[in-house]
């Protein structure tokens, strides 16, 4: 009987104040949203950091005018190198077979190239690609030596955007979530206090005060809870909108997002959504009825 | 036991030291603001005092846990001037609501809940509403859902303040037929008539303190 009127309760009250109940719950879904999106995007790029930086290279490459002598040298160096996990000496004809395939499109320019132009290389896969430096200090002065160039430096700024977008969804998120911790707060004590009078009685007579907030946290977990569904939702959209729509020319570049990754974020937008609005309720009536 | 509120130029009470034993009939008398309501709320234990204890039942309350509260409030009833009904329930409905938000199951209240409205003489009237009971009725249906639970004590905070004289007689008979069951009364009144025609014991309050106790008393 006390679960049946603690639920009939809930369901009461929520719908005595429908609509601060919707706005709660709105506020609550985008905040949740936002939530999620960003623990995809956390998700995401540790994927396409994990992806990118295998495959990533150190390029030296060497002067026109190297002697065997110096490249022998070289070769020798960066092989017994700790921090070099991987060597591959590209000459001329190879570093225009690469040409020609990149620039396929551009006939005029890969006649005017000729294989004498193109700059022999070294190709190299550290074992900790963060430690580009190190190698540029090391090899940089080293006769032969012309330029080194690191493709992780290109990627960092990449990384640095989808980050900033990722901080960004967060502060959102964080934004949001104020909002929707304060109408909480407020719609909890609409409904004690149109409860006021059932309150004083239950009090008097002597129910346990998790009888009395029950109700009342349970609504907000509920609203909580419905908020977090729809963010599931809206991730669910997105997705489709973007990723199969106007994002799809980028599909080469960032690694595809995964149902199960959507899945797996509510969980934790339901937990956050159920336990920030419990939290506040609770909070709110310790304040708003001293029970 | 004294108390003092922040911000109050005096104590509420003021050193006042009382005993009331078990079964017995109380009243307590004196002007408003005399501090009469300090000692229900006392023993409600929704104040606590400044100095001294407040013992009920055996147990100290002086230091008692909040969370240990609503399971005390279980021993004592409580009547106010102003009845405290839910206005959308049947009388019924009201003395079953007590009832049930301590864990009572329906049956229970489905076998309790019509003897005491008997009792407290609203037989028949148990389906009415708030609104479609006299003052008197009100107070009585007060009274039933104050005494479902049979607890030791009963609180009354000037129960026929708002009640003409003739009603309030038989509310007091109600009141008087409770003590007989073995209930501990304590009533907080201005209401000489009643005092007078009672000739119960009476502690009279002045300025926070205690100025006359008398066993059989009348007032003023």
């Amino acid at each position: 009987m006390r679960i049946k009127y603690v639920l009939s309760e809930v369901l009461v009250g929520l719908w005595r104040n429908v609509t601060m109940t919707i706005a709660m719950i709105i506020t609550m879904a985008v905040s949740l949203t936002m939530l999620g999106a960003s623990g995809l995007m956390y998700k995401q790029v540790g994927d396409m950091k994990d992806l990118y930086y295998k495959n990533v290279e150190v390029s030296i490459f060497l002067k026109t005018d190297v002697t065997e002598q110096q490249r022998t040298d070289l070769d020798a160096k960066l092989k017994g190198d700790p921090l070099v996990k991987e060597v591959l000496y590209v000459n001329k004809d190879e570093a225009y077979k690469t040409f020609k395939e990149m620039y396929q499109d551009a006939p005029d320019l890969v006649n005017v190239v000729k294989p004498d132009l193109l700059p022999e290389s070294f190709r190299l896969k550290l074992v900790n690609p963060e430690q580009y430096k190190n190698i540029y200090d090391q090899y940089q002065g080293t006769e032969g030596v012309d330029v080194i160039v690191d493709q992780s430096r290109l990627l960092d700024k990449i990384f640095n955007v989808l980050t900033a977008i990722q901080n960004i969804a967060l502060a959102a998120a964080v934004v949001m979530a104020i909002a929707a911790l304060l109408l909480v707060a407020n719609t909890i004590q609409v409904a004690a206090y149109s409860k006021r009078r059932e309150v004083a009685v239950m009090k008097l007579v002597g129910a346990s005060n998790w009888f009395i907030q029950a109700p009342f946290v349970l609504e907000a977990v509920v609203a909580g809870l419905i908020g977090s569904l729809l963010g599931l939702i809206a991730l669910i959209g997105a997705k489709q909108l973007l990723f199969s729509g106007s994002l799809k020319a980028l599909e080469g570049l960032l690694s595809p997002i995964q149902w199960s990754d959507i899945f797996l974020m509510f969980p934790l937008m339901a937990g956050v959504g159920g336990l920030i609005s419990a939290a506040t309720a609770w909070v709110t009536l310790r304040f708003y009825l001293r029970v | 036991m004294t108390k003092t509120y922040p911000k109050a130029s005096r104590p509420s009470l003021d050193n006042v030291s009382v005993s009331i034993e078990k079964g017995e009939f109380v009243f307590f008398i004196g002007p408003s603001g005399s501090g009469k309501s300090t000692i229900i709320k006392m023993l409600l234990h929704e104040v606590a005092p400044n100095k001294g204890r407040v013992v009920v039942n055996g147990k100290d309350v002086t230091s008692m846990r909040s969370w240990k509260r609503p399971h005390f409030r279980r021993s004592i009833g409580c009547v106010f001037q102003d009845f405290r009904l839910l206005p959308n329930r049947t009388a019924y409905e009201n003395v079953a609501f007590a009832l049930e938000v301590i864990g009572k199951t329906k049956a229970v209240a489905r076998r309790v809940v019509p003897e005491v409205l008997e009792l407290v003489g609203l037989g028949g009237k148990e389906h009415r509403y708030p609104h479609e009971l006299s003052g008197g009725e009100q107070q009585r249906v007060a009274v039933a859902r104050a005494f479902v639970n049979r607890p030791l004590i009963l609180l009354a905070d000037e129960p026929t303040g708002n009640l003409d004289p003739d009603t309030s007689i038989e509310i007091m008979r109600l009141l008087d037929r409770i003590n007989r069951t073995g209930t501990t009364v304590v009533m907080v009144t201005h209401d000489s008539n009643i005092v007078n025609q009672m000739r119960r014991r009476v502690v009279e309050i002045e300025s926070g303190r205690i100025v006359r106790d008398q066993a059989r008393g009348v007032y003023g």
